[in-house]
C-alpha cells in the first residue's frame, strides 16, 4: 500500500509577518521558511503507517519553486522513501494545486493521500477537499485518528461539537488536524541519507494540467492594531471597570 | 444575482451561524435562497423560513444528508448551483468540509473565511493567522464563499419565506457515519456566546477549569481554551479558540493563564472587550487586553466568581 503525502513550503510559524509597503502581499524576502506544520503532521502519519506495516511506500510531493526541494529533503530525512517535485515559479491557487495533485494521484495510485488541513500562510483549508472532489475519493478531513482495515478506513475528525468518526471506502484523502500525532525530528544520519534518496522533478506541462486564474489579490493590508489597555490592581477594580466603564457585565 | 446559502443545523435547530451567513449574502445583494439539507429536518426549514430578506427555503430531507457527509452533500449543492452566482456557507467545520469540493466540481475557486463584502465579486479575508488582510477579487462565474461568522451580524428573524421540497437524493455510498462524541453542555456555544472565559496552560490541569466554570455560571458565559491547554489534554478539542480552532468575537473575552500565542490571538482578537489574567506581566496577551490583571489565577479567579 502506497501513501502519498503533500508538503508545502511556508513562512516559519515563529516569524513575525510583515505586509509589504506597496500592499501587494507579505514580505518573504530573507525570511526563514519551513515545512507547513500541518504537513509535518501529515508526513509523520505517513511514516507511522509504514512503521506499523500498513503502508509499504511513502511518497512525498511538493509544488512550487526549486527551494521546495529543501522541504522535500526534510520529508525524506523523516522517513519518506522518495519525493516528487512539481517545479513552477507561478503562484498556485488551491484549485490548481488540487488539479496537479490529482494528476500525481492518477500516476502513483496511492491508497491514501494525506495533506495538512490548511497552510499557515493562506489559511485556505481547501486543497484536500478539492483533491477528493476531483479524484472521487472520499475524504476524512481534520483527522485526529486514522485506522486502516483492508478496504476501509476509520477516520476520527475534529468537528465543532467534538469528535466524529466516519468510515470511508479506500482509497481515501485525509487532512490532518493538530492532534493526529506529534511529529518527530530528523536525526543527523537520516538527514545525510536523505540526500541520496530519489527526488523526481516534473513540470506542469509534463503533467498536462492547464493552470487557470480564478482570483486575484487586489491588495494586502495590515490588520487594525488593537491598543493595549490598562492594568488593574485587583479583582474589585476589574469588576468595577467591567460594570461601569466597559459596561459588558 | 442569485445566491444560495447552505444552512448550518443539527436536524433540529437552525444554528445562528446561518444568520451571519445570510447577512453576508444580503450584502452581496439579489435573490437569496437557503438550503436545508438533512434528515427529519422539517422544523429547521420552518425556522429558516423566518429569516428576514430571503426569498425561499429549499429542503432536501433524506437520511443520506443526516450527518452532512461531504460525499453526499457536494453533488446536491452542485445540482442546485445551476443559475446561481454565489454559494455561501458558514466557515464552520461542516462548511469547510463541504464547500471546497463543490467549488472544485464547478471548476471555480473557493474564497475562504470572508470577513467583509466589498462588492459582488470582491471580498476581504484574513491570511497569515490574521496578521494580514487580503482583498480578493473572484474571476469566476460562480463565487463559492465560506463566511467567518464574526465578520457579520446575525440577520433578523421576522420573515416568512416559502418552503420548497426537493426530491433529489445523492448517496455516494463511499462514506458512512459511525459515531460521534459530542460534548453536551448547558452553556452557550463558543461561537455565539456573548461572554467567554478561556483557560490556557497556566490552568495546570483539567480539574482546575472548574474555577472558570464558576465564573462562567455567574456570567452565562461559554468556556474556551488555548491550543496549549487542549494539546496538554486538560480539555477537549471542541473548546479550542484560535487560528485552527474556533474564531470568536464576544462582547467580553476573559483569558486566564493564557500567554497569548499568535495562534490564539488570531481566534479572539476581534472581541469587544478583552480581559487578561496572568502572573507573567510580560505575557503578550497583555498587549491586546483592555484590562490586564497581573496575578496568580488560583487566587483571583475564585475572587472574581465571588464578586460577580
Amino acid at each position: 500500500m502506497k501513501v502519498l503525502v503533500t508538503v508545502k513550503r511556508v513562512i516559519d510559524y515563529n516569524v513575525k509577518v510583515r505586509v509589504k509597503a506597496d500592499n501587494s502581499g507579505v514580505d518573504l524576502n530573507n525570511v526563514k521558511m519551513a515545512m507547513n506544520p500541518f504537513c509535518e503532521i501529515a508526513v509523520e502519519e505517513a511514516i507511522r503507517l509504514k512503521e506499523a506495516g500498513v503502508a509499504t511506500e511513502v511518497v512525498a510531493v511538493s509544488l512550487g519553486p526549486k527551494a521546495c526541494q529543501e522541504q522535500l529533503r526534510t520529508a525524506l530525512a523523516l522517513g519518506a522513501d522518495r519525493a516528487i517535485h512539481v517545479e513552477t515559479e507561478q503562484e498556485l491557487e488551491s484549485l490548481n494545486v488540487a488539479k496537479l495533485l490529482a494528476k500525481i494521484v492518477e500516476i502513483e495510485q496511492p491508497a491514501i493521500v494525506i495533506l495538512g488541513k490548511q497552510s499557515i500562510d493562506t489559511d485556505n483549508n481547501q486543497t484536500g477537499q478539492m483533491l477528493a472532489a476531483l479524484t472521487g475519493m472520499p475524504q476524512g478531513t481534520f483527522a485526529s485518528k486514522i485506522v486502516i482495515n483492508n478496504d476501509k478506513a476509520l477516520v476520527t475528525r475534529e468537528v465543532d461539537g467534538g469528535l466524529q468518526t466516519i468510515e470511508l471506502n479506500m482509497p481515501i484523502i485525509a487532512t490532518t488536524d493538530l492532534r493526529l500525532n506529534e511529529p518527530r525530528y530528523a536525526s543527523l544520519p537520516n538527514i545525510m541519507k536523505a540526500k541520496r534518496k530519489p527526488l523526481a522533478v516534473k513540470t506542469v506541462e509534463e503533467l498536462g494540467v492547464t493552470l487557470k486564474e480564478h482570483s486575484k489579490i487586489v491588495s494586502v493590508n495590515a490588520p487594525a492594531e488593537r491598543q493595549a489597555g490598562i492594568k488593574v490592581a485587583d479583582v474589585t477594580e476589574l469588576v468595577d471597570k467591567l460594570k461601569n466603564e466597559a459596561k459588558v457585565i | 444575482m442569485s445566491i444560495l446559502v447552505i444552512a448550518e443545523h443539527d436536524n433540529d435547530t437552525l444554528k445562528s451561524a446561518t444568520l451571519n451567513t445570510v447577512t453576508a449574502a444580503l450584502q452581496i445583494g439579489g435573490d437569496v435562497a437557503v438550503l436545508v439539507a438533512g434528515s427529519d429536518c422539517q422544523s429547521v426549514a420552518e425556522q429558516a423560513a423566518k429569516i428576514s430578506g430571503i426569498s425561499k427555503v429549499l429542503i432536501a430531507d433524506n437520511p443520506a444528508y443526516e450527518k452532512f457527509l461531504a460525499e453526499n452533500m457536494m453533488p446536491l449543492i452542485v445540482e442546485l448551483s445551476a443559475g446561481k452566482t454565489h454559494l455561501l456557507a458558514a466557515a464552520t467545520t461542516s462548511g469547510k468540509n463541504i464547500m471546497p469540493g463543490v467549488a472544485a466540481l464547478l471548476d471555480v475557486a473557493q474564497i475562504s473565511e470572508i470577513i467583509s463584502v466589498e462588492s459582488a465579486d470582491t471580498f476581504q479575508r484574513p491570511i497569515y493567522a490574521g496578521n494580514a488582510i487580503a482583498t480578493v477579487q473572484s474571476l469566476d462565474a460562480i463565487k463559492v464563499l465560506t463566511v467567518r461568522t464574526t465578520g457579520f451580524d446575525e440577520t433578523a428573524v421576522a420573515g416568512s419565506a416559502e418552503i420548497e421540497v426537493l426530491a433529489t437524493v445523492c448517496d455516494s455510498g463511499k462514506s458512512r457515519f459511525v459515531s460521534e462524541e459530542v460534548v453536551a453542555s448547558e452553556r452557550p456555544e463558543l461561537t455565539s456566546a456573548k461572554v467567554i472565559i478561556s483557560g490556557g496552560r497556566g490552568m495546570g490541569n483539567g480539574e482546575n477549569f472548574s474555577l472558570l466554570e464558576a465564573v462562567a455560571d455567574k456570567l452565562g458565559a461559554a468556556v474556551g481554551a488555548s491550543r496549549a491547554a487542549v494539546d496538554a489534554g486538560f480539555v477537549s478539542n471542541d473548546m479550542q479558540v484560535g487560528q485552527t480552532g474556533k474564531i470568536v468575537a464576544p462582547e467580553l473575552y476573559i483569558a486566564v493563564g493564557i500567554s497569548g500565542a499568535i495562534q490564539h490571538l488570531a481566534g479572539m482578537k476581534d472581541s469587544k472587550v478583552i480581559v487578561a489574567i496572568n502572573k507573567d506581566e510580560d505575557a503578550p496577551i497583555f498587549s491586546i487586553a483592555d484590562y490586564g490583571l497581573v496575578a496568580d489565577l488560583f487566587e483571583v479567579v475564585p475572587q472574581l466568581a465571588e464578586q460577580l
